[in-house]
């Protein structure tokens, strides 16, 4: 391995990295506040592939506004679900929520079928994300830096928003005691609201910038990146979110990694997620930057 | 200022409460006792909203509050301090007190309320940076009781606040206690700690099997032969 194809990998594994970091970090902020795995999740990325789809190519939106409109669209879906799905059974023990939960994202996957189609969408890139820099033999598309960029953006935004907020604060206090919360005036719901339309916001701007990058908008496009993104929560230590950021880096690191070493295994590819998130259960349950928990 | 007429509550399939009225007055500590079980806690968590009741009544300022969500309760300022202190371990001293006062805005009116609790608990404003779940028993029921008068409450509910601490810190709850009254803040206190409640309340209730079996002012029960024998460990002669 060259050093010039080393740093090409790892640019590919930066990217896609950032993408699961991105979702991972809306799937670890519900389950500290809620501790609920909203396996819907996933799917809020196919949601906001269809919006961002749909605004550009079916309504001739320009691409700025309807990529606002589809993760605004998507905050609100996630507000939605939660208020429709989880809240009713907010007293409820655990297991019910995580069934609703699959639920929910069985429920998203065939509407999107229902209503939409089976068939896959090309999703059109806008041309500021197009092109790419060739740095001696590397080739850096310009879509991996805007993706680093934004992820790393987003990531400051939400660690600010967590640590430095008012409703961050309530955050906090609420992944650690409801009643409690509850007893000091706090509307609750309204915090798990924001940290529902946070989280979906990001798994939304995530969910563009995976389709400028695998660009086939299809209804089951959400789960695997879902699933991925929840190993690498798990992997970071879930209810973390610097942890959910490193844990997608080094979910896209290591996927791109195995098929650089040995391009025939690249058939594995998908399985070193759950290889990874076996090791990390077997070894350091609660995961990288994970806190041991309290019960 | 606080009215619990016939309050019925059942729990997880026991009739924890049977038929429960109390009466709280404008600027008095008034002490409800009784055993474990005896639906102490259940009766304050009623009033607060955390649990619903069958029957019955709770009015707050003449007006009923009963079936209210938990948070509009509180701020109607009806604050309640939880059993066991239950700070927020993972949130520093300055954040569990700005937790009291989340709805706060202005600058002004935030760092007057903060002068005030530090005023009362120094130790609270040197370690402001610190994690609560550092702080020692003592100083996490303090901070509790901060983190409640950030709420500006007008009726102060607290569950077993001496519970797990040592006589001399419990002392020093019992003392803030009536300092807090002295503001013009009513006390509706629960406690085992039936000796100490009984001292400093102006009335008193005396809680059995979730109905009312006595009650009349603190030093009335204090001296109540009954009260004496089991909450008092039977001793008879003046302390």
């Amino acid at each position: 391995m060259d050093y010039s194809f080393a740093l090409q990998q790892l640019v590919y594994g930066l990217t896609v990295g950032c993408l699961y970091g991105l979702l991972a970090i809306g799937y670890t902020m519900v389950y500290g506040v809620l501790r609920l795995i909203n396996f819907a999740h996933g799917d809020l990325l196919m949601v906001s592939a269809y919006a961002g789809f749909f605004g550009i190519v079916i309504f001739q939106i320009p691409w700025p506004v309807s990529f606002a409109g589809a993760i605004i669209l998507t905050a609100l879906l996630g507000i939605l679900i939660d208020r429709g799905a989880y809240k009713p059974i907010r007293k409820s023990p655990r297991i019910n929520a995580l069934i609703t939960a699959i639920g929910v994202s069985f429920l998203l996957e065939n509407l999107g079928l229902v209503i939409i189609g089976g068939r896959p969408k090309s999703f059109p890139m806008p041309d500021v994300f197009a092109g790419s820099i060739l740095l001696g033999a590397v080739n850096i598309p310009a879509l991996s830096i805007w993706i680093l960029v934004i992820t790393l953006v987003l990531l400051a935004v939400c660690l600010v928003v967590v640590r430095k907020t008012r409703i961050g604060m309530a955050m906090r206090a609420l992944s650690r005691d409801m009643e409690t919360v509850m007893l000091m005036g706090v509307d609750k719901d309204r915090v798990i609201s924001f940290t529902f339309a946070l989280g979906s916001a990001l798994a939304a701007a995530g969910g563009i910038m995976w389709c400028m990058k695998y660009p086939a908008v299809e209804p089951f496009m959400g789960v695997i990146p879902g699933l991925k993104a929840f190993v690498a929560a798990v992997l970071g230590g879930i209810g973390n979110v610097t942890g959910a950021a490193l844990g997608g880096l080094i979910l896209g690191l290591a996927e791109v990694l195995i098929v650089a070493i040995e391009p025939d295994w690249s058939g594995y590819r998908d399985a070193v997620a759950f290889f990874l998130m076996i090791i990390i259960l077997l070894t350091r349950p609660t995961g990288i930057m994970g806190e041991q928990l309290p019960d | 200022m606080l009215q619990i007429e016939d309050l019925h509550v059942n729990y997880g399939g026991i009739r924890a409460l049977k038929g429960v009225s109390i009466e709280v007055g404008e600027k008095e500590i008034v002490s409800l006792l009784g055993s474990n079980g005896a639906g102490k806690s259940t009766t304050i968590r009623a009033i607060s909203g955390l649990v619903s009741a069958q029957s019955g009544d709770i009015r707050f300022e003449g007006k009923s509050i009963k079936g209210l969500a938990p948070h509009k309760i509180q701020r109607l300022g009806l604050v309640h301090i939880p059993e066991g202190r239950k700070v927020f371990a993972n949130l520093t001293i300055r954040e569990n007190l700005m937790m009291g006062a989340y709805y706060v805005r202005e600058k002004s009116r935030l760092s007057k309320l903060f002068d005030g609790v530090y005023e009362m608990f120094p130790v609270l404003e040197s370690r402001s940076q610190q994690l609560a779940g550092t702080l020692s028993g003592g100083e996490q029921q303090m901070l509790a009781i901060g983190r409640a008068l950030m709420s500006q409450p007008r009726l102060l509910m607290m569950d077993e606040p001496s519970l797990g601490l040592a006589p001399l810190v419990a002392a020093d709850v019992f003392r803030i206690i009536e300092k807090i009254r002295i503001e013009g803040v009513t006390i509706f206190l629960i406690e085992q700690n039936a000796n100490a409640a009984l001292r400093i309340a102006d009335y008193a209730f005396l809680l059995e099997n979730g109905v009312i079996s006595l009650e009349g002012p603190g030093y009335e029960l204090l001296m109540n032969p009954k009260v004496r024998q089991a909450y008092l460990g039977g001793v008879t002669e003046e302390t």
